[in-house]
């Protein structure tokens, strides 16, 4: 295990700062994560000794910053258990899942078949597979969760059919954070020759990921929920799909030649799928997270956002203004509302109380049928977070009242 | 009066009550309203925002949806500030309610209880939940102006 105080070391934005008068509790690592210096090193390294364009240079700065940024590729692999040919950089999730739908899902599906998803996916993967159903005439269809606003195995079973040609789920839900039986779902896919993405934008952050054992044919994730730098993430693929995926960008640095006849060859992948100059020192910067994480280990960080995870749960479950929406998740992710409180309202006194939450319905809008309400407030843990940030939330909570929300604007 | 609006206990319990007993807080099915739909991109708020406009006069607004403490009480005290006023007077208010929101000078006789959301200036990202329903009612006196610009 490790001694969080000297992790939160590492991190500028924990080095005391304050919010509104108090101490701040940074709970919103769903939304996006603080950076440890080590990341933040690595993408000044690259603007202060190292700026040169990738790819492009005969001179030695050029080639330092081609090693850095296979270098990274080698790191995810490693993170992955995967070739470093099968990591592809991206903007994040959402351009992985629309690379996915656009790139493989529209050319390998036809008229008809089903793509399988749930009512809990964020946006991102819910509305690349609408544009497809709309634009290809692929049908959605949705696996239904438990009365817990789970998926389970059972449910999965019974909505897998032989029309289902594709399957889209995140691992973790970023709503109510319960852990998709993944691997065992990929398998009952592959059985019926159906391909499966994985969503791991709130799971690949918070746990140890073996492809080779989910044995997923996509898996798309963000590095600036693991520490890293914004705008930047991966698309890994199976390297015999990846072959058969369309880039969704064409432009410099994905072709080897092209002609006025209009022909074009490709470079292999992943490299077919970075056109253009890409964000090079965020590539640096996930690889410094990348490392980072790995070397506290995703275990030791699983295992600390649990234990605090249950301590919120048990604190919040005491108070009796309470209505919490997952005491059974299975991750950091706490979601709940204050009785007769609009999130919006309780999430802004919460954060006069130097707790960084979140209200809305977190980019799930078709899980509001199902949680039977508009909007939640969402906090959600990190490796860095403290005993003491989920006692201010507590406290915070218990005072919220509707005079005390109104109380901000005086 | 004035003397009372400096009083942040009362500016409080001013926005309190039109939070828990929002005044206009229905909707009427009656052709003579106009009315539309508020969605704020950024937050939950989702309102239907109604008036009826006769004679370049405000003669009813109603309101009614989801929405926080801030855009329910801000809504609830402008349909009481502009009932009866004309289009002119309304503009006027509305005005100087967009004013005080952007923390600029504006005049505090026009606004009387919508003087409790000043507040709000401080809290940029409450400032959709402040205006959306002003932004309901200015949308809905300049499409009954074109309605009379076309006859």
């Amino acid at each position: 295990m490790f001694d969080v105080n000297e992790i939160r070391k590492d991190f500028p934005m924990l080095q005391g700062k304050t919010m509104n008068g108090h101490p701040l509790a940074y709970l919103d690592n769903s939304a996006t994560t603080l950076k440890p210096r080590q990341v933040i090193e690595a993408v000044n390294h690259f603007y202060c000794d190292i700026t040169a364009n990738a790819h492009r240079g005969d001179y030695e700065l050029s080639q330092k910053v081609d090693q850095l940024y296979e270098e990274t590729r080698k790191i995810i692999a490693r993170m992955l258990n995967c070739d470093p040919l099968e990591v592809a950089y991206t903007s994040g999730t959402t351009y992985g899942v629309n690379q996915v739908a656009w790139g493989y899902v529209r050319t390998h599906l036809k008229k008809g078949d089903v793509i399988l998803i749930t009512e809990a996916e964020h946006a991102s993967n819910v509305l690349p597979w609408f544009r497809l159903a709309d634009e290809c005439g692929f049908k959605i269809e949705y696996i239904p969760l438990n009365e817990e606003g789970r998926l389970t195995i059972e449910n999965f079973r019974k909505a897998l059919h032989e029309g289902v040609r594709f399957v889209a789920v995140a691992e973790i839900g970023n709503v109510l954070g319960y852990r998709a039986p993944v691997k065992e779902m990929c398998r009952l896919a592959h059985e019926i020759g159906a391909r499966m993405l994985v969503d791991g934008a709130q799971s690949v952050p918070h746990g140890h990921t073996d492809v080779k054992d989910m044995d997923c044919d996509f898996l798309c994730f963000s590095a600036h929920k693991m520490c890293g730098p914004s705008g930047m993430g991966v698309m890994y693929g199976k390297s015999e799909l990846l072959k058969e995926t369309e880039p969704l960008c064409l432009g410099g640095g994905s072709n080897a030649r092209f002609f006025s006849c209009g022909d074009v060859i490709l470079k292999e992948s992943p490299y077919k799928f970075e056109s253009g100059t890409q964000n090079i020192e965020g590539i640096m910067g996930m690889g410094a997270a990348a490392s980072y994480l790995m070397d506290i280990g995703f275990d030791n960080i699983a295992a600390h956002e649990r234990e605090l995870r249950d301590y919120l749960v048990r604190q919040l479950e005491k108070l009796d203004n309470v209505i919490l929406y997952n005491p059974n998740g299975d991750s950091g992710i706490v979601t709940f509302n204050v009785k007769g409180i609009f999130s919006q309202d309780a999430a802004g006194y919460l954060a006069s109380q130097g707790i960084a939450v979140r209200s809305g319905n977190h980019c799930a809008k078709i899980l509001v049928d199902f949680l039977k309400t508009d909007d939640t407030i969402r906090s959600s843990l990190y490796f860095y977070n403290t005993k003491e940030d989920v006692d201010a939330l507590v406290e915070a909570v218990r005072t919220c009242t509707i005079e005390n929300c109104i109380g901000i604007f005086f | 009066m004035a003397g009372l609006l400096k009083d942040p206990m009362i500016l409080r319990q001013i926005i309190m009550d039109h939070y828990e007993y929002p005044h206009h807080h229905k909707l009427v099915a009656d052709p003579a309203y106009l009315n539309t739909h508020m969605a704020s991109e950024s937050c939950i708020d989702d309102i239907h925002v109604q008036a009826k406009i006769e004679d370049g006069i405000i003669k009813d607004v109603n309101f009614d949806g989801k929405a926080c403490t801030i855009s329910t009480a801000s809504t609830s005290i402008m349909a009481d500030l502009v009932l009866g006023k004309s289009l002119e007077e309304a503009r006027k208010i509305i005005d100087a309610y967009y004013a005080m929101i952007d923390g600029r000078e504006y005049d505090e006789d026009l606004l009387e209880e919508a003087v409790a959301l000043q507040g709000v200036s401080k809290q940029a990202n409450r400032i959709k939940c402040a205006t959306i329903g002003w932004h309901g009612l200015e949308q809905l006196i300049r499409e009954s102006e074109e309605g009379h610009d076309g006859e």
